[in-house]
Order: C-alpha cells, then sequence, then structure tokens
C-alpha cells in the first residue's frame, strides 16, 4: 500500500510518500503506526504522540481503529489548520 | 433549481466579484450571496507573522471539501456554493480561501457559509506553516475551531 505523509509528520518522517508492505499481523490504523514507529528514530519521533496523529484511508479520515485491510493509500498527518 | 458547485484549490489569487458574478450568472432565483474571505494576518496569538505557507493533500482536500458542500446543500436551500482554497506561501494581507454561499433567502446563505468555514478549519487536509523573527513552525490546530465545527453535528 502507498502511505503518504504531510506537515510535520512528513518532516520527521523526512519523505512525503512510500510504498510499504507491513506483515499480516498488521491490522489497524494504530497498529501500522505502532509498526512504522518501530522502523527508525525518525518514524518514532513522528509518531511520538500517536494520538494527536490524523489519519485518512482512500482520501477520508478514519479512526485509529478502523481496518487498513484493502487500503490502496493511508495518510498520516497532524491536526488540519487550513481556512 | 440547481444548485452548481464549485471547488478550486490554486496557488493563484481570486477575484472575489469574478467569482459572485459566475455564481449568479444567468440566475434571477438568487436573492441572497455571502461571501467569506479568509486573510493572512500578521498578528498570531503570540508573534508577528512574517509569511505562511499553506500545504494540501491533493485529491482528499478537494473530496473533503466536496462532501461539505454537499452537506450544506442537503441542509439549507442553496442556489450555488464556491469554495476557493488557495496554497503556497503568503505574505500579510494576501486571500487565503474564498467561500461564496447563494440563496433565495440570507439566512441560509450565512449560516452554510459559517458551517463550510468551521469545516474547513478543522477537516481539510491544509496545514499552515507559520514564518516569523523568532523562526518557523507549523500551527497548532485550535481548540476553539473544534468546538465551532461541533455546534453543527446533528444530535
Amino acid at each position: 500500500m502507498k502511505v503518504k505523509y504531510f506537515a510535520w509528520v512528513r518532516e520527521r518522517v523526512g519523505k512525503a510518500e512510500e510504498t510499504i508492505e507491513p506483515p499480516a499481523t498488521v491490522r489497524t490504523v494504530e497498529e501500522l503506526i505502532a509498526w512504522l514507529s518501530g522502523r527508525s528514530d525518525a518514524y518514532a519521533y513522528a509518531f511520538e504522540k500517536p494520538k494527536v496523529i490524523r489519519t485518512a484511508i482512500d482520501h477520508a479520515h478514519v479512526k485509529s481503529d478502523a481496518a487498513i485491510a484493502g487500503a490502496r493509500e493511508i495518510a498520516f498527518f497532524p491536526p488540519m489548520t487550513g481556512g | 433549481m440547481s444548485s452548481p458547485v464549485t471547488i478550486r484549490i490554486q496557488e493563484d489569487d481570486f477575484d472575489i466579484a469574478r467569482e459572485i458574478a459566475v455564481l449568479t450568472k444567468s440566475r434571477t432565483d438568487i436573492g441572497a450571496v455571502v461571501s467569506f474571505s479568509g486573510i493572512c494576518r500578521a498578528d498570531d496569538d503570540s508573534a508577528q507573522v512574517a509569511a505562511l505557507t499553506l500545504e494540501h493533500y491533493p485529491g482528499m482536500a478537494e473530496e473533503e471539501i466536496r462532501r461539505h458542500a454537499d452537506e450544506a446543500i442537503s441542509r439549507w436551500p442553496l442556489n450555488g456554493v464556491t469554495v476557493i482554497h488557495r496554497v503556497g506561501r503568503f505574505m500579510p494581507g494576501q486571500n487565503i480561501v474564498l467561500v461564496l454561499t447563494a440563496s433565495q433567502h440570507r439566512q441560509a446563505a450565512f449560516q452554510a457559509a459559517e458551517f463550510l468555514m468551521d469545516y474547513l478549519k478543522t477537516s481539510a487536509p491544509f496545514w499552515k506553516k507559520e514564518e516569523s523573527a523568532t523562526g518557523t513552525g507549523w500551527v497548532e490546530a485550535h481548540a476553539r475551531d473544534d468546538e465551532a465545527a461541533a455546534r453543527w453535528t446533528k444530535s
């Protein structure tokens, strides 16, 4: 699946997007964040406060317990500040 | 009665008078147009802002705005909605966002414009980065914006 990062999540991870293949045991957004956090210090820093991170699956907001099965694109970003 | 929805995300500035003219062209059923402009402000809560950079999530930003425009049309008797959100780097005084709502009467247009702005602030994927004399940093979301959006939730 494709993963995208925005704003300070992007800056901390050090890239805007990538393709990942998490193991089958990673089933929810929450579990994906934990799995990503274990990849490197940069990811751990980006996701150090997982409750602050907002997630979208295929362009729609989801909660942290949402299933990631079948997702084409998952995006992680801070609370929005547009308008 | 149709309710055309125009949503644009662009770097270029917008012309409010022109956008209102487009929205109302060849129609005689519109009695009220409400226009809200969001402008880059020099003083944030603490520091003097030198510039703002707006980043967005292409694709989702348009879809999220459209979902809320559609909801506004289902909740109020609107004759048209225009939302233009700029991205890029802005100096104080420059336009950032435009919301236009057209209706037969003012009440629906006022309420729908406020509804759209409240949701643009809290659920459209845009992020502001602020440059000031003390450095550069991402703008933090305000609880007051969440509260403003929450009052539109149907109970």
